[in-house]
């Protein structure tokens, strides 16, 4: 019980002094959706076209949402040795990380709700499948923090987390799927599609919102997964060798 | 340099911490090299050496923070080698950097904090309450820590590493780097800790800090440890000896060499360039010594008996200048 109150705590306490402030919100929602308007401009497409457009939105909101800020704060925390108080705490590194990264995945999660209840306001999303569409969320999240947990880990200082986090970031816009079908790719890039692992969780929101998927909805799942288990373990094992001398 | 095996002085089942022949080594350079000692339940253990000589590497190891290449680590007789996790609720570290969130206000702090062991918010809001009104800190409680002066900010870090009411407490330079009215509050604060029946492992630049606060000390040197004892062991040998401190108005060159030839049965060292040290087991006549350096054209600005002090046991086992360590704690901003 003791570890939940820790766990529960350290989680306030980086939604409060991290994820609710205004930087956060800039990157998290403004960014993506200034990326999105500029796409859908460019294509000069109607309304009737928001659901092709809608699993792309979705995926970078979360995308952006969740790295923005993880990767600095801990960078940040580990700089002025703050991090260090966490890892004196009596509660396993397991534990420690999870709720260092839950704060980034429910932000993330959240993030999804803006362009979905604005895609509901303009057009008809009946034929969605949100089942489908919640879990994804969910893992495009998990996957997407745990992305700025490798990348904070891999780091020592603040600016290095920013552009190693747009390193991946802005490829990952382009070569996932987000707004470009991966068929229409140049052969030479589409084996980097997939090796990157939101291509899997925008599949995955395709195939519920505008049934475009290119893989079998099960693989997506199972890949995806397997990329938030060896991301958390790598992370893990990395602060255990770089954190823990 | 004489190194001497650290033995407890009283049997191995009363101690609270036992480190046998703790190894880390960074690359090539030997950062602590096969230290052992033991704390025992409610004491003030003191940790005394210059920069760089191991004592935060030591503290590292000890709480979980770093890892030892060889040695083993027993804490409240659990194997913290292998997992440090399995002590680490009985612990309090306070370490050399204020490193609390300064985005959070003292209070917040406070009961962050204490929610990393698990206290409920009842109980952590109580013992915040309590703290920064015995911190002297009940009007700042409020502002962000970031606001806060570097005298407040060690107070509240100190808070913060009690707030758990921990039986263990590590303390790495408490007053370095603040002002001395604050450092004297922390040092009663420490004292008041310390009789309260916490076990406090203390670091320190300040030998006077550790021989008025610590029943205790090792001396660590390029991470040996090459003296333990009790402060009262450590100045007994000292006890029959005068010591006398000469400081004169100008920079004397070699003016203690030229002492040692002109009075043999006193012993003399330079204590810097306008300062002289001289110890005897003889009673010091004060007269010919005036006489002499005043020959050498040099004025006697103070003569002043000492009376035998930790910095002399230093001096004489380190073989490290006792005012290194004072340049030491200034390069880093004390004034304690």
């Amino acid at each position: 019980m003791k570890k939940w109150v820790a766990f529960w705590n350290i989680l306030l306490k980086d939604m409060r002094a991290y994820y609710l402030k205004p930087p956060n919100i800039s990157w998290g929602l403004i960014f993506p959706v200034a990326w999105t308007g500029m796409f859908f401009i460019k294509s000069g497409s109607g309304l009737e076209q928001i659901p092709a457009l809608l699993p792309g939105v979705i995926a970078i909101s979360v995308l952006f949402g969740t790295t923005s800020m993880l990767a600095v704060t801990i960078t940040f925390e580990k700089k002025n040795r703050s991090f260090d108080r966490l890892l004196l705490a009596p509660i396993s590194l397991n534990l420690l990380m999870l709720a260092k990264t839950a704060g980034a995945i429910l932000f993330g999660s959240a993030n999804a709700i803006v362009p979905i209840a604005l895609a509901l306001f303009l057009t008809d999303l009946s034929a969605i499948s949100w089942v489908t569409v919640l879990p994804a969320i969910i893992l495009i999240a998990i996957v997407s923090t745990f992305l700025g947990l490798f990348i904070a880990v891999s780091v020592s200082e603040v600016f290095e987390a920013q552009t190693f986090s747009n390193f991946f970031r802005f490829p990952m816009i382009f070569l996932c799927g987000l707004f470009f079908p991966i068929d229409s790719l140049p052969a030479v890039l589409r084996p980097l599609s997939y090796i990157l692992p939101l291509t899997y969780g925008v599949d995955i929101l395709r195939k519920a919102i505008n049934r475009t998927n290119v893989m079998a909805l099960g693989l997506d799942f199972f890949i995806i997964t397997c990329f938030c288990a060896i991301l958390f373990f790598i992370s893990l094992r990395n602060i255990n060798r770089k954190w823990i001398t | 340099m004489r190194i001497h095996e650290s033995m407890p002085p009283e049997s191995v089942q009363d101690s609270l911490i036992d480190v046998v022949k703790l190894t880390k080594k960074f690359d090539d350079v030997t950062a602590v090299n096969e230290i052992s000692f033991s704390l025992h339940q409610g004491e003030l253990f003191g940790f005394l050496g210059p920069n760089g000589a191991g004592k935060t590497t030591t503290i590292n190891m000890l709480t979980g923070l770093s890892r030892p290449d060889s040695g083993t680590i027993r804490v409240a007789g659990q194997d913290c080698t292998e997992n440090p996790k399995a002590a680490q609720h009985l612990i309090g570290i306070v370490p050399d950097e204020s490193n609390l969130y300064p985005e959070l206000s003292g209070f917040d702090n406070l009961c962050f904090c204490a929610s990393l062991y698990g206290l409920r918010k009842n109980e952590r809001q109580e013992r915040a309450r309590e703290l920064l009104e015995t911190f002297g800190l009940k009007e700042a409680g409020g502002r962000k820590f970031a606001g806060y002066s570097k005298g407040m900010k060690r107070k509240l870090t100190i808070a913060a590493g009690i707030i758990h009411r921990p039986q263990i407490l590590f303390l790495d330079e408490p007053t370095t780097g603040i002002d001395v009215a604050s450092a004297r509050q922390i040092r009663q604060l420490i004292a008041d800790l310390h009789s309260d029946g916490t076990t406090i492992f203390l670091t320190t630049h300040y030998i006077e800090e550790a021989e008025r606060l610590c029943e205790r000390i090792a001396f660590i040197v390029k991470g040996q440890i090459v003296r333990t004892d009790s402060v009262k062991n450590l100045l007994q040998p000292l006890l029959g000896r005068q010591v006398m401190l000469i400081s004169v108005s100008s920079v004397a060159n070699d003016l203690s060499g030229k002492l040692a030839t002109a009075f043999r049965n006193y012993e003399f060292q330079s204590i810097s360039p306008e300062q002289v040290h001289i110890e005897s087991v003889e009673p010091i006549s004060l007269g010919p010594l005036v006489r002499f350096i005043e020959e050498q054209k040099i004025q006697v600005k103070e003569a002043r008996r000492i009376g035998p002090s930790l910095e002399d046991v230093f001096v004489g086992v380190t073989g490290i200048e006792a005012n290194v360590l004072k340049k030491e704690a200034e390069k880093k901003g004390g004034s304690a």
